[in-house]
């Protein structure tokens, strides 16, 4: 079991020279990355991909790993992002981190009230209650103008700046690192978890909570457990997404299509594995503009723009039927680094024999 | 057989990451076209407004073609141009900027036009720290139109408070003077977006002034169904409606108006909902529809000859569809391509005949004087009002002109309708104050200029 995931650097238990070495080599690899990069790369592709790949991992936890489907992503971003906000713009006094954290009680509490219904009803029912999660704060967003400072314009954007104990971190670097840093934590947190009784938990109700429920686990605090956790990791990520990619934000950066997007990113990554989030978020995030280069390239000019840009999406959703076709567990499955060594997780193969 | 599928993938990895990090090599500032100029062009040819984009891009295309053919460039600094596809979203547009920003083979930005909101209010930020003008022509934020606290942020030719004073200035002229504007009915029908909510405000203000009921009326987005807002109106038998919606929202209150039997000539859409897009899907309901627009309809503007002579009639046009020709939102294009270029003009004006930098641009915009006899060397004439900006009002304009469409085509029913910017103006310093307190701005002091 402890085996299964294996991480891409980040391992927090390691245990063999080489990945010794890994490790150092990708640490060294992630510090130095801003420096060799260029201010475009940074702010328009790398930030954006660590974001929405911690925001994957939150999902995955809560979908992946103990099985609750959920289209209320955008939901929780929503509130980790606006109750930021709030933190930094009525209590100034509060670093940065902490009001990131607090924001993600908060949005973990969220997910909590609105994990509850799980505890009764499964499957596609549970997805309607999570979509009402996501109308309802578009709505209570937009509503009262307290969330959003009552501007004219309704969107929310941090008072003081991005400023981490006094350091401005506004501009590519400081972006990089409080992204690179947060995301780093959760990850680790993130592995922890799934690798302890709770995540062992999780798994078992996913697979069959009847029987788990018959070994023993608490399945109503698990569930509620996980739907508190996934939140908690949503908001962070949805904070992020909104002050140190955006810069500004309004309730449609976290419209129910960023809940799709999120969805897609595991299911094409893969379900129920940690690296699958940031694999599914490469994909979805670095190939669309890939291929708007190589178009650009090949074919700027000669055919028409619209005509160009359509050829792209087609292409785009060719690659992940293929993918999905290829290889339905997603990414991680296709380049883990054990794909070769047969010590599966014992849970995610009986559930996809089902 | 997996082997083989995760070898091709790691190749195709690989490649991209190779493909991508040239891409990235292309910001380098000093290049071949560095006695070029570089306009980015921020497009959505895909998603829900693809739609009214395709004809703004080509008229932008169009224009910088005929500069660089027949006038022979800006001053003889030719024109680059390069599109990205924002998709109309904040994160698209984000990458798209971070793309252009530095230029493109060495041609510099002079300004960026983000076209759409969402991307424009994610941009604001960015915009000052980058040192490169974003001007949003006719949507926005409208405090930003108060540059002390906005030195790159410029919501040129219109803003939406004008829009909504403009608004009532009109209807004065037509109910014959603004003393019969006391105790008339005006509802607004609007898009439940900050978009939509921008006239809240300022129709408040000029209620109080003026003495007319103010009837709010919200429409959820997307809004294809508004029965219960059409009821509303009926019951409250409103003297005009002023419609403020976008997209499909437009044509579906037009039909709607007529199934509850309000007249379509007491109906004022706004520039958003002013084109043929909005008009057409609504069939004959539209028919006397009146919309409010700072670039009217129409193709025999001066301009128009001239890109039809060297550029439709030569096959040169990136536009498809030729009935597009004319049409609001070709000309909106144009109007943003002249912007973009006389923007150039006048800081070439100051600085040299040479590519401009942002930086230039945006002294080039606070000081930027398009006048009767700018607008005809342009040929814009009638199609664009004369705009004074400086550094106290990044709007310079604040006129529209009354469309109406008779089933087939708009023609103009007005001459420029100003609006009363001084009245608005309090409210505007408010907004700005606000803003520079919430976000620790000490206003730039700009003199008496």
């Amino acid at each position: 079991m402890s085996d299964v995931e294996a991480p891409a650097v980040l391992d927090p238990a390691i245990r063999f020279t080489p990945r010794v070495l890994l490790a150092a080599a990708g640490l060294a690899l992630l510090t130095a990355a801003p420096f060799l990069a260029s201010e475009y790369w940074i702010n328009a592709i790398v930030v954006p991909f660590l974001i929405l790949s911690l925001a994957g991992l939150g999902l995955n936890l809560l979908t992946g790993y103990a099985g609750q489907m959920s289209l209320g992503a955008g939901a929780f971003m929503m509130v980790g992002a606006y109750a930021t906000f709030a933190f930094q713009l009525r209590v100034p006094e509060l670093p940065l981190p902490l009001a990131l954290i607090l924001a993600g009680v908060i949005a973990g509490a969220t997910g909590l009230v609105f994990g509850i219904p799980s505890t009764r009803i499964k499957g596609f029912y549970l997805i309607v209650s999570t979509l009402a999660a996501q109308f309802f704060f578009e709505w209570l967003f937009l509503k009262f103008p307290w969330f959003y400072n009552g501007n004219s314009s309704a969107t929310i954007s941090l008072p003081g700046g991005l400023s981490i104990f006094g350091i401005s971190a506004e501009n590519p670097h400081g972006r990089y690192f409080l992204t690179l840093a947060t995301v780093a934590l959760l990850t680790i947190l993130s592995f922890n978890l799934v690798r302890g009784q709770t995540g062992r938990n999780w798994m078992a109700i996913r697979d069959m909570d009847t029987a788990a429920a018959v070994i023993g686990v608490p399945i109503v605090r698990s569930k509620l457990e996980a739907f508190a956790v996934s939140s908690f990791i949503l908001g962070i990520a949805g904070a992020l997404w909104a002050f140190a990619y955006l810069g500004s934000a309004s309730v449609q950066s976290f419209g129910l299509t960023r809940s799709y997007q999120i969805l897609f990113i595991i299911i094409i990554g893969g379900l129920g594995t940690i690296r699958g989030a940031f694999y599914g978020a490469f994909f979805v995030s670095l190939l669309p503009l890939a291929l708007d280069w190589l178009f650009q390239h090949l074919l700027g000019g000669q055919i028409d723009a619209g005509l160009l840009q359509n050829i792209q999406k087609a292409i785009f959703g060719l690659l992940i039927i293929g993918f999905l076709i290829r290889e339905p567990e997603g990414l991680a499955r296709l380049i883990g680094w054990k794909a070769a060594a047969p010590i599966r997780n014992p849970f995610s193969r009986s559930r996809t024999r089902r | 057989m997996r082997k083989t599928f995760l070898r091709s993938l790691a190749a195709a990895a690989t490649a991209t990451l190779l493909l991508a990090g040239q891409a990235s090599a292309l910001d380098t500032t000093p290049g071949p076209d560095s006695d070029k100029q570089f306009f980015p062009i921020a497009s959505y040819r895909v998603g829900p407004y693809a739609a009214v984009g395709a004809s703004i891009w080509a008229a932008r295309i169009d224009y910088y073609r005929y500069l660089n053919e027949v006038e022979g460039g800006i001053n003889g600094v030719k024109i680059v141009w390069q599109e990205c596809e924002t998709e109309w979203t904040a994160e698209k547009g984000i990458e798209c900027y971070e793309r252009f920003k530095n230029g493109l083979n060495g041609a510099p930005v002079s300004a960026y036009f983000p076209n759409g909101a969402p991307a424009a209010y994610a941009l604001a930020d960015r915009a000052a720290k980058d040192k490169i003008p974003q001007v949003t022509l006719a949507y926005g934020r409208t405090e930003a139109t108060d540059g002390r606290v906005f030195p790159y942020i410029f919501p040129v030719v219109l803003t939406f408070y004008s829009e909504a004073s403009a608004l009532l200035n009109y209807i004065a002229e037509r109910e014959g003077g603004f003393d019969k504007l006391k105790g008339k009915k005006i509802a607004t029908v609007y898009h439940d977006s900050a978009y939509g909510r921008e006239t809240l405000d300022p129709l408040a203000l000029l209620a109080e002034k003026y003495g007319f009921e103010n009837i709010q009326i919200p429409v959820a987005d997307p809004g294809n169904e508004q029965s219960a807002q059409w009821r509303q109106v009926r019951e409250v038998k409103p003297d005009w409606v002023f419609l403020r919606t976008w997209g499909v929202s437009t044509p579906v209150a037009i039909k709607t108006a007529q199934r509850f039997g309000f007249p379509s000539d007491r109906i004022i859409g706004d520039v958003w909902a002013s084109s043929e897009e909005d008009a057409i899907p609504a069939g004959d309901a539209a028919k006397g529809y009146l919309a409010l627009t700072p670039y009217p309809a129409g193709a025999n503007f001066e301009i128009h000859k001239r890109l039809k002579k060297y550029i439709l009639d030569q096959g040169k046009s990136d536009l498809r569809d030729p009935k597009a020709f004319g049409s609001v939102y070709y000309n909106s294009g144009l109007l943003d391509a002249l912007i973009s270029v006389e923007i150039v003009r006048q800081a070439q004006a100051k600085f040299g005949n040479r590519p401009i930098t942002g930086e230039e641009g945006q002294w080039a915009l606070e000081h930027l004087k398009l006048d009767d006899a700018a607008l005809e060397k342009a040929g814009f004439l009638g199609l664009s009002q004369n705009l004074q900006l400086t550094p106290l009002d990044h709007e310079g304009g604040g006129s529209v002109r009354v469309q109406q469409w008779d089933g087939k085509a708009w023609t103009p029913v007005s001459d420029w309708v100003k609006a009363d910017r001084e009245t608005l103006r309090p409210l505007i310093e408010a907004k700005s104050a606000a803003y520079a307190k919430e976000h620790g701005i000490k206003p730039r002091d700009v003199g008496t200029n």
